[in-house]
């Protein structure tokens, strides 16, 4: 009786023991994740979020190629942001068309795409992902922070000067939701994480707001062709400042045809030359196109794995007959094509006169009869997964081909457009010279050359559409052109129509996502959704 | 010798002397007591002589011997659990009775938390199904035990698949995106149900002879002692102990063949001939061939499974144990797939110190081996082109006809789909899992004050997952599949190691306060839990395969004693794919607990219970992490009440009525309120001038994540008529569950997740249940019960986001074949969770459907997501379930019906395949589909038609789950030896008008479903 007893009293002892050193027990980390001030404690641990920063271009999340994705919502590899901003961009235009039956995506044939579309839904918060993973770099990458754990010196210069990329990339996302959807919320450094949502931004107040922020790191930024590959530098600013310019009328209803031909005689002039074939430019081996290109998105077969950016575009456009081994890939999408208006802007189809042309003919249709079915329409085959030797890309599946996101010809012809649109410190002569160095490279000689006369508005969105085709610019430089919504330009299956039909003019912005809508009241739906 | 003692054997003397007289005149009968479904003697039944005082009680081995007087002319029989029986001697002397149950005896032992009660004084919600009322026939994992039998509870299996799970839904589910899966305790241990690596079901690691009972506790006042997992109801399993006494051996062996009970209803092969030469160029017809193949058929196969189980119970002088042995060969319709497993378990009961203190024993284990069949055989069987061989001359792919296109890397058509049979045959998915639960209960009534016990309960639950998976490098699917298109196949090994323990301990103090008529128990007691998981990888290494050397360290070349560690994904001879970040990763949560219980009883009539529960979760930030679960509820045994006691024909009535509020966190990321940087793998690295650089990434997280809170309120009422022949009980509810821990979206720019786990939304669940037990008939020759219950239960979502947008559709779940990332489903405020998100098909006036023409319902000239509207949901509005066992002497005969209403499907099978862009793929390949197709003459272009409310289609069925018939042979083998045959066949047939193959899909998606197998069995069971 008495040694029970004893026992009971020690149980509860015990228990009461273990009680106490229990409940301080729930406080438990993840193993293989780390806080952000262990991330920060070093200056390689910075650079490791700047490439995440970067990255979030080119990846759809921290498993390559799939499976732990950044955005929700949409399956992970529609949620590339190339892919999402391309299919913006091209398939509401006379330049794609596309098989597939993927819930929303005939929307943007159809030009009747809602606040519920997915791949709208999806670039947007794509673009507000990258936003907010900028703002966060930002947030810990101040003076105060940097030196605050202890880092100084070079280093500390080098961690200034990623903070100031972080902000540029964060302009080009600006850049890309004032262009599509308008009136985005505003979101910065102040934001806070699990706060209360931010406030809405007009079009015109954001324009303003990203070339301030672009002008404000334009002179500290490193000159023009001098940082590292893939990452941005002068070039890259003075770029995107010449492309808003451009289409400042659209912004905010107010030109700036000069600052657009300042911005790109800028770049002009800091060194870039064209490479010297066009049909090098998206091949698995461009990264050497250093002199041409500006500034891109770097995606690698066997290191930056996804279903997106190039990916997509040298597997979406192969079909048909079309051999999947000559395209470097392990086989076709069977999903893009273009229309005859793209087709019809070149000399031929075969490319023997302007080489930019660059179609796949064989057992294709040039007329469209049925947008689904891939042998209606031609393919493009601008972007293959091999290198200029006709050897392989790193991996079948997916591609090693870069995107520039700006490249020189894109300077030259904005410099042009400027001009004629009234544009001071250019001249035609000049233009006209620009417009044939892109001529010259297109023919291989000067037998496609134009005189200034021959320079006019509408032989400029045609000659943008020839060299820059398959690049993500048709529907801004349509809009800018007024040639988007109305029904005096029309290709086929515009609007849904098989000969093409005008639509609402509403449909030049794109909804803000009924999604966010709901989650943010501060936000406004753009007028006629 | 004191004078108690004097008097003692005085009227012991006595007492024999009057025997001794008594026996002159008296006749002795003799006789044993059986329970005839299984033939097992029953123990402890009182024999008693009808008017008269003599009776006994039966011994372990079921015997009885008494002696009565010459008047009495019948003997009453009466056990627990088990109808009273009246038995007319009529001059004989021997007597073998058997008894039939009674289902709802009043004095039947529920299994609560931290307890155990009678059922009479139970004043929640509380189902009990004991050994007697399991289903038959050849069920693997314990769950199916029970399916059916349950008023509230739904068990619907994920398929025919050797040892494939169920998903359990009590009272509809109260949650979205936390698990709905309800809190499994297994004697005392609350065990992961979160599966491992390598096993299809953890449940199924558990052998379901070895089960004696499951108590489910439905409503919160019930399982509100479980506090914040309970929200989902609790089912308790307790296992089967040791009875005392001699050795008793029991042996059962069954052998069952599976059959496929229905194909899928593709086209035959001329209806695709004709199909393809009617709709196809003449490229697309070209590629027709000349064979006539059903893969269908190529890819099952009858099999067969043997399922054999050994137990012995008995008692060690006082140590009263019960050892058993189980052994399962099952092998899949689908060919390749089997499951083997071997299974032990030990239950020791001590009783020491008179009783005093209790020391309960569990100990379970199993290994298990599968083989995983490659399931998109299934798929593929039903798309793959039924004029094709299975076989071809040559060696490449291993011979078997795969799609081929000459200018590719691979030589195959890249998207076409493989052959079935090979991607059967041509992969080996082994997995070897072993998992032990067990516990050692102890439970002391304190000698100085035997009203108080302590109890105490340290318990484990660990398992080890491993396996490999091999596709040699010439098969289709895996063929040089590496970067380079140099390497192919697969050989893939991974491990995962789960361990989780427990410590409860708690004081429970019972008194019967007779002056007052009161009875009072009081309980407090505290709970610690532990859940670890160990995923191993090895670290990715240029080198190639890595092993492990006996101190740690890792090497690619190993030497003797070396072990492989698991990788992540090689192709077959051991190129890598793509490498983890790291060699492990160790997810880990804990709760913590406090808890309490107050009972009163008034005269036995009135029954006032509250309970308190403080639950702790790692899950949660310090100052979110405590939440408080009381429940409290309130019986009235009417019964008992002056007006009812003397009302013959009621054995029972009682009213319940029960509150409580219950939480959930099970389901959701272990660590979503920290904020974190996690690195991605190689496979999502950046470069920056030549180097790639690995990267961190913030996560997403909601530093104010919080316990999902249910509160349940319940009425009930337990009835009892005619000598308990007909019982029963009907239960009214409603649970609303606030805070629920859904994904929603993020404010844009907020957070580093656009959806993140937070606690917005309300949800309702409300229902009735009912329950009816009947023993039509209970003779001595012929006994018979039926029962049958009901469950009506409607599910609504009342708020989901903080901004009420009329426009904002709801959350878009249940993705679909058809279209990347498409879904069919949204959870939508005012409807039913998961309900169907459909265009309105419109028909021609012969009712045939019109491709892509769709009612435009918000009227704005176009056909856009707009026009999509909710259309019925995959939740049944009523099941129910009913069975019958007939006994007639040593024959028995049994089945068991249920029925779902109101539950639809959405035929993805159909819209899938079924289309003509399926049959003639514009990548360059035939395919078979449903003959749907002849039905629609869809085109399948466009990104519409399978959104169609035309694919979504009642899939309300009454199926019988078994029929059973058996045999009691009694002593055939010897004396003291019992022996029963018993045939069964499962899934016997399917009354529907869903024109899928099975209307049974959890979810509502059928695509790529796994069918049922009928199973017809065979089994012998022997006790000696």
């Amino acid at each position: 009786m008495k040694k029970t007893f004893l026992q009971t009293g020690l149980l509860t002892l015990v228990c009461l023991i273990l009680i106490q050193s229990c409940t301080k027990k729930l406080d438990l980390f993840p193993t293989n994740d780390v806080t952000s001030e262990v991330v920060y404690s070093t200056p390689a641990g910075y650079k490791q979020v700047l490439g995440k920063v970067y990255g979030s271009f080119a990846l759809t999340g921290n498993q390559g190629p799939a499976g732990n994705g950044d955005v929700q919502g949409i399956d992970e590899g529609f949620s590339d942001f190339y892919r999402l901003f391309w299919k913006a961009q091209e398939l509401s235009t006379d330049e794609a068309v596309i098989t597939w039956g993927d819930v929303g995506i005939q929307d943007f044939h159809n030009m009747n795409w809602t606040s519920n579309n997915s791949f709208l839904t999806g670039l947007y918060y794509r673009s507000m992902y990258q936003i907010t993973l900028c703002n966060e770099f930002i947030r810990q990458s101040t003076p105060e922070v940097v030196a605050g754990r202890g880092i100084t010196g070079a280093d500390a210069t080098a961690i200034a000067q990623y903070a100031r990329e972080a902000r540029f990339l964060r302009a080009f996302q600006y850049w890309v939701l004032m262009d599509l959807y308008g009136n985005p919320p505003f979101a910065t450094e102040a934001t806070a994480i699990g706060g209360p949502p931010p406030p809405r931004i007009t079009r015109s107040e954001l324009f303003t707001y990203i070339e301030t922020e672009l002008k404000a790191i334009e002179n500290e930024m490193p000159a023009p062709r001098t940082n590292e590959y893939g990452r941005a530098d002068q070039g890259a600013v003075w770029a995107l400042l010449a492309r808003m310019y451009l289409n400042a009328q659209v912004y905010t209803g107010a030109e700036k045809y000069t600052d657009a031909v300042t911005y790109s005689k800028k770049v002009i002039d800091a060194g870039y030359e064209l490479i010297d074939d066009y049909r090098w430019l998206m091949l698995a081996d461009n990264h050497q196109n250093t002199e041409e290109f500006i500034f891109g998105i770097n995606y690698d077969g066997l290191h930056t794995q996804g279903f997106g950016g190039t990916t997509f575009l040298t597997h979406a456009c192969v079909g048909g007959s079309m051999p999947a081994g000559t395209f470097g890939i392990s086989g076709g999408w069977a999903g893009l094509r273009t229309t005859k208006n793209l087709v019809n802007l070149f000399p031929d189809v075969n490319g023997t006169a302007d080489k930019r042309a660059q179609f796949y003919t064989p057992g294709q249709s040039l007329e469209i009869a049925n947008v689904t079915t891939f042998t209606d329409g031609y393919p493009i085959t601008k972007y293959k997964n091999v290198t200029r030797t006709g050897a392989n890309g790193s991996s079948q599946d997916y591609s090693d081909v870069d995107m520039p996101l700006f490249r020189l010809a894109e300077m030259y012809l904005i410099y042009a457009e400027a001009v004629l649109r009234g544009g001071t410190g250019g001249d035609v002569t000049t233009a006209t010279g620009y417009i044939n160095l892109l001529r010259t490279r297109a023919y291989g000689n000067t037998s496609g050359n134009i005189s200034s006369a021959q320079l006019t508005l509408d032989f400029i969105l045609d000659e943008r559409a020839r060299e820059l085709y398959w690049e993500g610019f048709r529907r801004s430089d349509l809009i800018r052109y007024n040639k988007f919504v109305e029904n005096t330009y029309l290709w086929p299956w515009k609007g849904g129509v098989s000969s093409g039909s005008g639509v609402q003019a509403f449909r030049k912005l794109y909804p803000i996502p009924s999604r966010d809508i709901n989650s943010n009241p501060n936000l406004v739906q753009n007028t006629g959704y | 010798m004191s004078c108690k003692k004097l008097l003692q054997a005085s009227v012991f003397i006595a007492l024999l002397l009057l025997s001794q007289f008594a026996y002159s005149q008296n006749k002795t009968i003799t006789g044993r007591v059986i329970d005839p479904r299984d033939g097992s003697a029953i123990a402890g039944v009182n024999v008693t002589a009808k008017g008269a005082s003599s009776g006994t009680q039966t011994k372990s081995d079921g015997t009885y011997s008494l002696t009565v007087g010459p008047s009495v002319t019948t003997l009453v029989f009466s056990s627990v659990g088990f109808a009273t029986l009246e038995v007319p001697i009529s001059g004989r002397s021997t007597l073998d009775v058997s008894l039939a149950i009674n289902n709802t005896s009043l004095e039947e032992v529920v299994v609560i938390g931290y307890g155990t009660r009678m059922k009479k004084d139970l004043t929640g919600a509380v189902t009990s199904v004991t050994a007697k009322d399991f289903n038959r026939g050849t069920i693997t994992t314990p769950e199916q035990l029970i399916a059916g039998k349950v008023a509230g509870v739904q068990i619907t299996s994920n398929g025919g698949a050797p040892g494939a799970g169920s998903t359990i839904r009590i009272r509809g589910g109260a949650s979205l995106n936390a698990s709905n899966d309800p809190l499994i305790v297994i004697d005392g241990v609350p065990v992961d149900n979160g599966g491992i690596s390598g096993s299809a079901n953890a449940l199924s690691l558990i052998n379901p002879n070895d089960i004696e009972s499951f108590n489910i506790l439905k409503d919160a006042s019930a399982a509100a002692i479980y506090g914040s997992r309970a929200s989902n109801g609790v089912i308790i399993i307790t296992t089967k102990k040791g009875k005392g006494g001699k050795p008793k051996f029991n042996f059962s062996t069954q052998y069952s063949i599976s059959t496929l009970p229905k194909r899928a209803d593709i086209l035959s092969p001329s209806e695709f001939r004709e199909y393809v030469n009617s709709h196809g160029t003449p490229t697309q017809i070209d590629l027709l061939g000349d064979a006539n193949t059903n893969w269908q058929d190529a890819i099952y196969d009858n099999s067969g499974t043997t399922d054999n189980n050994l137990s012995v119970s008995g008692s060690l002088k006082n140590l009263p144990y019960r050892v058993s042995l189980g052994y399962l060969n099952q092998n899949g319709i689908l060919k390749t797939g089997r499951l083997e497993r071997t299974s032990a378990s030990i239950n020791l009961s001590p009783r020491l110190f008179n009783n005093h203190l209790r020391i309960d024993v569990n100990l379970k284990g199993s290994i298990s081996k599968s083989r995983f069949a490659d399931e998109g055989a299934i798929g593929n069987a039903i798309r793959f082109d039924p004029t094709k061989p299975i076989h071809t001359n040559s060696k490449s792919y291993g011979g078997y006809w795969e799609w081929l296109d000459a200018s590719s890397v691979t030589g195959l058509l890249e998207l076409a789909p493989r052959n079935p049979l090979g991607l059967l045959e041509q992969r080996e998915d082994n997995s070897n899992v072993k998992r032990s639960i067990g516990n050692v209960q102890f439970d002391y009534k304190l000698h100085f004050f035997p009203d108080l016990r302590v109890n105490l309960n340290l318990g484990y639950d660990i398992s080890k997952g491993q396996g490999t998976v091999y596709v040699p490098d010439s098969a289709a699917n895996a063929y040089r599949r590496s970067p380079d298109g140099q390497h192919g196949g697969v050989n893939n090994r991974y491990l995962q190691e789960k361990s989780n323990t427990i410590l409860e301990t708690y004081l429970n103090y019972t008194k019967d306060i007779k002056s007052i008529r009161s009875r009072i128990d009081v309980m407090a007691g505290y709970s610690y839990q532990d859940f670890l998981t160990t995923i191993h990888n090895a670290k990715k290494d240029p080198n190639g395969i890595l092993y492990q050397k006996p101190d740690g360290t890792l090497t690619t070349t190993p030497t003797s004693g070396d072990r492989w560690t698991p990788y992540f994904d090689y192709t077959a001879d051991g190129v890598l794919i793509s490498g983890p970040t790291f060699p492990f990763d160790k997810p880990q949560n804990r709760l913590i607990s406090f808890f309490g219980r107050v009972e009163y009883t008034y005269m036995n009539k009135f029954l006032l219970k509250g309970t308190l529960r403080r639950d702790g979760s790692s899950r949660f930030s310090k100052e979110n992490r405590w939440g408080y679960f009381p429940s409290a509820s309130f019986a009235w045994r009417l019964k008992e009440e002056s007006f009812l006691r003397n009302v013959n024909f009621l054995d029972e009535l009682k009213v319940r009525i029960g509150y409580g509020l219950t939480g959930q966190q099970d389901g959701i990321a272990n660590y979503g309120y920290i904020p974190r940087y996690s690195l991605a793998n190689g496979q999502a690295q950046y470069q920056f001038g030549s180097e790639y650089y690995d990267l961190y990434r913030p996560d997403g997280y909601n530093p104010n994540l919080k316990w999902e809170q249910t509160t349940t309120y319940n009425l009930g009422i337990d009835y009892g008529f005619l000598n308990n022949r007909i019982t029963g009980s009907i239960d009214f509810y409603i649970k609303k569950t606030s805070d629920l821990l859904s994904e929603i979206d993020q404010s844009a720019g907020t957070n580093f997740s656009n959806k993140i786990i937070a606690n917005i939304g309300d949800m309702t669940n409300r229902g009735v249940e009912f329950t009816i037990n009947t023993q039509p008939v209970t003779t001595r020759n012929l006994v018979w019960d039926l029962g049958f219950n009901f469950t009506y239960n409607e599910n609504e979502i009342t708020r989901l986001t903080l901004v009420n947008d009329p426009n904002f559709p709801g959350n878009l779940v249940g993705g679909i074949a058809g279209g990347v990332g498409s879904t069919i489903q949204v959870h939508t405020v005012g409807y039913p969770k998961s309900s169907f998100y459909v265009y309105k098909q419109v028909y021609d006036k012969n009712g045939k459907p019109i491709e892509d023409l769709f009612e435009d319902i918000n009227r704005d000239g176009a056909i856009t997501v707009d026009d999509l509207y909710r259309y019925k949901s995959p939740d049944p509005r009523v099941f129910m379930g009913a069975y019958s066992n007939v006994i007639w002497k040593n024959w028995s005969a049994g089945f068991s019906v249920r029925a779902n209403i109101g539950n639809y499907v959405y035929n993805n099978r159909f819209s899938n395949t079924g289309v003509k862009r399926n049959i003639i793929d514009p990548l360059g390949y035939l395919a078979n589909g449903s003959r749907n197709v002849l039905e629609t003459d869809f085109s399948g272009d466009g990104d519409r038609y399978f959104l169609s409310d035309y694919y979504i289609e009642n899939a309300s069925f009454l199926r019988m789950d078994y029929f059973n018939i058996g045999y009691n042979a009694g002593a055939l083998a010897g004396k003291g030896t019992n022996l029963r045959i018993a045939a069964n066949v499962q899934n016997v047939f399917t009354i529907t008008k869903y024109r899928g193959v099975d209307p049974e899909v959890q979810g509502g998606i059928d695509n790529n479903f796994y069918p049922r197998p009928r199973i017809f069995s065979l089994t012998v069971g022997l006790d000696f």
